[in-house]
């Protein structure tokens, strides 16, 4: 049981640092920002939700998997918003007003 | 070499990099943008030295606030046209600020090499006191009892840097507001994260104030987060910033220090001491003590960062 | 090398760094930003010696720890008065370029406060 729940984890983890990279060569190589903006989102996104249910299992308590969880939460709202603030300011008709 | 060495040789690399980043950068925004990015990474370097408390004040404070007053000044430069490009300083200026720079991080690595092993330490007085306390948290232990004198006198140098920034304004704007922080017409997403993020925010800002007694966290931290949530409420413009001569304000500004300063000093009737906490009590006593330095901070940090009066108390 | 001596040697460069854009850059803006990177320096040099300075059985040293925090929330309060005063220098003035060959006002109106 335990072996399948590391081997779990590996997984989940390999994945999401696979987005995470993926993301980051995503900013450093893309052509302007709002493609750099969508490669950004996707590690955010899909790269720590597979790290936290990773490390799920890992959690010692409920309570450290709630926060896990939180943390990812948190993230997920403060990084849509944020990137929604940027798209919109560099899209064409905000300039032009 | 092991993975964790080769780990953080790549994370000090990556520090360095993006400070020498902000430092270079052509334009200003950029540089700042660099400068946030850097210190959230510092604060994995603090993780890495066994201190949470230090990268929880690092992130929020030295990395969230600072980058919201650098932006906010930024904004503020270029919005009355005062960002010129202006020419870099000769070469032979930036020589020799190169090698004094060279030189002197040079003595201070030569320092850092040669510390003698083990260093000089207090942590055998400060765990000490530790149990009579009643408090898990050696740090918050250290602020609010081992140098609670130092951490006093901290929060008057918060209430004077108000005090200093405030006295910048025009006379005819004494007591009115600052300017507003955002931009007149709020987007949408702000408005979503006033709707989502605040509540959670400020839940996690008294949660990080509550465990500070045991665990990784106080009241700075929990300050911090709770003026960035009220930040985030001004940037969005649901509400604007206070007028400075509101009595609210003042009384929240100077609540923590004073109170701080009353319990000091009732200790040293009750206790027998300046600052002694009456045995059995502490605890209760230094929650309370932080609970007035929490809504301190979470007001000081705004106002700071909100900048002088610049509307006139009648408008 | 040990992860601590490895975080000195950081803040020991990042105090060279923060100094040298702290003298070279003309911008007063910049120079807080130079200025708090000296400060972090400090800061990471002083926290490797509470890290090397715990005894045995300690993980680390509270003491330079509480002064670290202490000293990261009064490095803010003064960047946000050094702030404060550019703005009005530049009401003022109509210029915030330290530069020491313009004509403009005397500098170090900024330099003081920080």
């Amino acid at each position: 049981m335990s072996l399948a729940l590391d081997l779990f984890s590996l997984v989940a983890i390999g994945a999401g640092a696979f987005f995470f990279f993926a993301g980051t060569v995503g900013l450093l190589r893309f052509p302007d920002s709002l493609t750099r903006l969508h490669a950004l989102t996707k590690a955010d996104n899909l790269g720590l939700g597979l790290i936290v249910l990773g490390l799920l299992p890992r959690a010692g308590s409920l309570l450290d998997a709630l926060r896990l969880i939180a943390i990812w939460v948190l993230v997920q709202l403060s990084g849509a918003a944020t990137a929604q603030l940027i798209g919109r300011a560099l899209s064409p008709r905000r300039a032009a007003e | 070499m092991s993975i964790l060495q080769v780990l953080d040789l790549g994370l000090a690399i990556l520090v360095l990099a993006i400070a020498g980043w902000t430092i270079a950068a052509r334009e200003l925004f950029a540089s700042v943008v660099g400068y946030v990015a850097y210190g959230l990474l510092l604060s994995i370097v603090w993780i890495r030295l066994h201190a949470p408390d230090v990268a929880l004040t690092e992130a929020a404070i030295g990395s969230g606030v600072t980058g919201v007053l650098l932006v906010t000044t930024g904004a503020r430069l270029r919005g009355a046209g005062g960002v010129e490009t202006a020419a870099p300083p000769r070469l032979s200026q930036r020589l020799m600020a190169g090698a004094l720079a060279v030189l002197v991080a040079a003595a201070l690595a030569a320092v850092v090499l040669l510390l003698p092993e083990p260093a000089p330490t207090l942590a055998p007085e400060a765990r000490e006191g530790l149990a009579a306390t009643g408090l898990g948290n050696p740090v918050t232990a250290v602020l609010i009892a081992y140098r609670s004198f130092d951490t006093m006198l901290e929060k008057v140098v918060l209430v004077l840097a108000v005090v200093g920034v405030w006295s910048l304004a025009p006379d005819r704007c004494w007591a009115g507001a600052p300017a507003p922080l955002g931009r007149a017409r709020p987007e949408g997403a702000l408005l979503f994260l006033d709707q989502a993020l605040v509540p959670l925010g400020i839940l996690v800002g008294v949660h990080l104030f509550w465990v500070g007694a045991d665990e990784p966290g106080g009241a700075f931290q929990a300050g911090a987060i709770l003026a960035a949530m009220w930040m985030i409420v001004m940037i969005s413009r649901l509400t604007e910033p206070p007028r400075v001569g509101a009595r609210w304000l003042r009384l929240a500004l100077i609540a923590g220090p004073a109170v701080f300063l009353a319990t000091g000093l009732a200790g040293g009737g009750m206790a027998g001491g300046f600052f002694a906490y009456p045995a059995g009590f502490a605890k209760p006593i230094i929650l309370f003590i932080e609970a007035f330095l929490v809504l301190s901070i979470a007001v000081t940090l705004p106002m700071l960062v909100a900048g002088p009066p610049r509307r006139s108390p009648q408008s | 090398m040990s992860a601590s001596t490895l975080a000195g040697l950081v803040g020991a460069a990042l105090v060279g760094l923060g100094l040298y854009g702290f003298i070279v850059s003309p911008q007063p803006l910049r120079k807080i930003l130079a200025f708090n990177l000296i400060g972090n320096g400090a800061f990471l040099v002083f926290g490797i010696v509470a890290r090397k300075g715990a005894a045995a059985g300690f993980p680390f040293d509270p003491v330079p720890q509480a002064m670290v925090i202490t000293g990261i929330v009064v490095a803010f309060a003064a960047s946000a008065l050094a702030a404060a005063l550019i703005l009005r220098l530049q009401e003022e003035t109509g210029n915030v370029l330290l530069d020491s060959d313009a004509p403009a006002k005397p500098p170090g109106d900024e330099a003081g406060a920080s």
